[in-house]
């Protein structure tokens, strides 16, 4: 059964939170992929205050389509999440509790979250369209210039996600797949 | 010499980019669905579903499956007596893409330079690869290339002496560390022989073939096979999250090739592998 899970995630629901748990997710996240990342860092280095409060916030990490006339927005589905691990860990220092998008992140970035307090979820590759009905309302906050890249809040109901890595550093990736790896060598 | 018109060219691309972004391909929609009554994997099994009911949904909005919308690529074979007339093919190719990325509400994902990376906004300039063939006709063939799983391609330029064998180990050792960021399950494309470029280029091509479609070549066939079982025992899974399946389909195209190599490239693709064709 999933867990029905409410934002802002405060430290108490993260370390409720296990590697393997279902969970549909519902209020507030950011969106946030490279090139947002990557201003975001600069801001933090000439000490200017960030798009978005870090402190108990979930980032999606997400460039969606663009939305048809009558849309809020076009396909959304999580994009893959290492091209962000070199960032990961100051936002992760800002208080930053949750991260959504798909693939394994670097040991810098678990270390990260065994430390502040953090959990890693992840969303269907590819399941765009069925993620972007889960999205009710959205506001560009940030670097429109950036396009579909721009940083957006986003009010999301029921979003389907998989705890993939808890804030003791569980590891699905590992873990299942170690379950069914049944490997044969050739050479 | 038979005449086409740059507008139809543009015309179809259009088409063709909202139709191979909105609509999951029935072979592999119909994989999908057999694998999931075989998934040993809870998790892997409640993934498929959600890839299943993704396509539905895709369908019935025409919104994208994946919001990652791809770099266009085309596969373009000109009979050797067509004359395009009005405007050039390429510019007629890059026209198509930019009117079916901007009235398809697709997502655009090119940027102008590497490093500067200053998106064109209009999803051009496209990958276009030509091929003259006899008659006088024109094969179009769109294949949009989301980056999650080119980004875990690979090429490995083996010596002779490694051989079928360590071939086999290349392509699986690439498609293990590919694992969860290539949104499995995948579909494995394979280019074996030629040069360093022809080899990546064959693994491309090979991406086009539908599932369920093998080798016509025995060895080749055989090779598939035993490559697709082989890594639907890594434990990857859907979503890379466990289970058996981690590939829908492995392609080898197979080329000519000089006495000192063995190039054997690997391109990933994923579930949402998007391809259609046209003949003009």
């Amino acid at each position: 059964m999933a867990i029905q899970l409410d934002l802002p995630l405060t430290e108490d629901k993260v370390k409720k939170l296990k590697a393997g748990d279902q969970v549909l997710l519902s209020g507030t996240v950011y969106t946030s992929r490279d090139a947002a990342h990557k201003r975001m860092m600069d801001q933090l280095e000439q000490g200017e205050e960030l798009p978005f409060a870090m402190e108990d916030n979930v980032i999606y990490y997400v460039g969606p389509s663009p939305a048809k006339k009558d849309a809020i927005i076009g396909s959304a589905g999580p994009t893959t999440s290492y091209r962000m691990d070199p960032y990961a860990p100051s936002l992760l220092d800002q208080g930053l509790k949750g991260m959504i998008g798909k693939g394994d992140r670097s040991k810098e970035v678990i270390e990260s979250m065994k430390q502040n307090k953090a959990v890693y979820f992840a969303a269907v590759g590819g399941a765009a369209a069925l993620l972007a009905d889960k999205i009710k309302k959205v506001d560009i906050i940030a670097y429109e210039d950036l396009g579909t890249e721009a940083v957006r809040k986003m009010e999301v109901e029921n979003l389907p996600l998989i705890v993939v890595i808890d804030c003791e550093g569980n590891n699905l990736y590992e873990s299942e797949k170690e379950k069914y790896n049944r490997r044969v060598e050739h050479v | 010499m038979r005449e086409i018109l740059a507008d139809q060219i543009i015309d179809h691309i259009k088409d063709m980019c909202i139709e191979a972004n909105c609509h999951v391909s029935q072979d592999i929609l119909q994989a999908i669905k057999e694998k999931k009554e075989v998934e040993a994997s809870p998790i892997g099994k409640n993934i498929l579903e959600q890839i299943e009911e993704n396509a539905y949904i895709a369908k019935n909005s025409m919104m994208p499956m994946c919001q990652d919308t791809g770099m266009a690529v085309v596969f373009c074979e000109v009979g050797q007596d067509v004359h395009v007339t009005g405007a050039p093919l390429t510019e007629a190719i890059n026209e198509g893409v930019r009117r079916g990325y901007e009235e398809g509400f697709l997502r655009k994902s090119v940027v102008k330079d590497p490093f500067f990376r200053e998106n064109t906004k209009d999803n051009t300039p496209a990958i276009i690869h030509y091929d003259i063939v006899p008659g006088d006709q024109i094969k179009l063939t769109l294949a949009p290339k989301g980056f999650g799983s080119e980004n875990m391609s690979k090429i490995a330029m083996l010596k002779p002496a490694d051989g079928m064998a360590g071939a086999k180990k290349a392509i699986i050792d690439i498609v293990e560390q590919a694992g969860a960021n290539a949104c499995p399950p995948m579909i494995v494309g394979v280019g074996i022989g030629g040069t360093f470029e022809k080899a990546a280029f064959l693994a491309k091509k090979a991406l086009l073939r539908p599932v369920g479609q093998q080798s016509a070549v025995p060895y080749v066939k055989e090779m598939e096979q035993e490559l697709l079982d082989d890594i639907n025992c890594l434990g990857i899974g859907p979503g890379g999250l466990g289970g058996f399946t981690t590939a829908l389909a492995v392609f080898i195209e197979t080329y000519p090739t000089h006495i000192a190599g063995l190039p054997v490239a690997v391109n990933i693709s994923c579930h949402a592998t998007r391809h259609c064709s046209r003949i003009l």
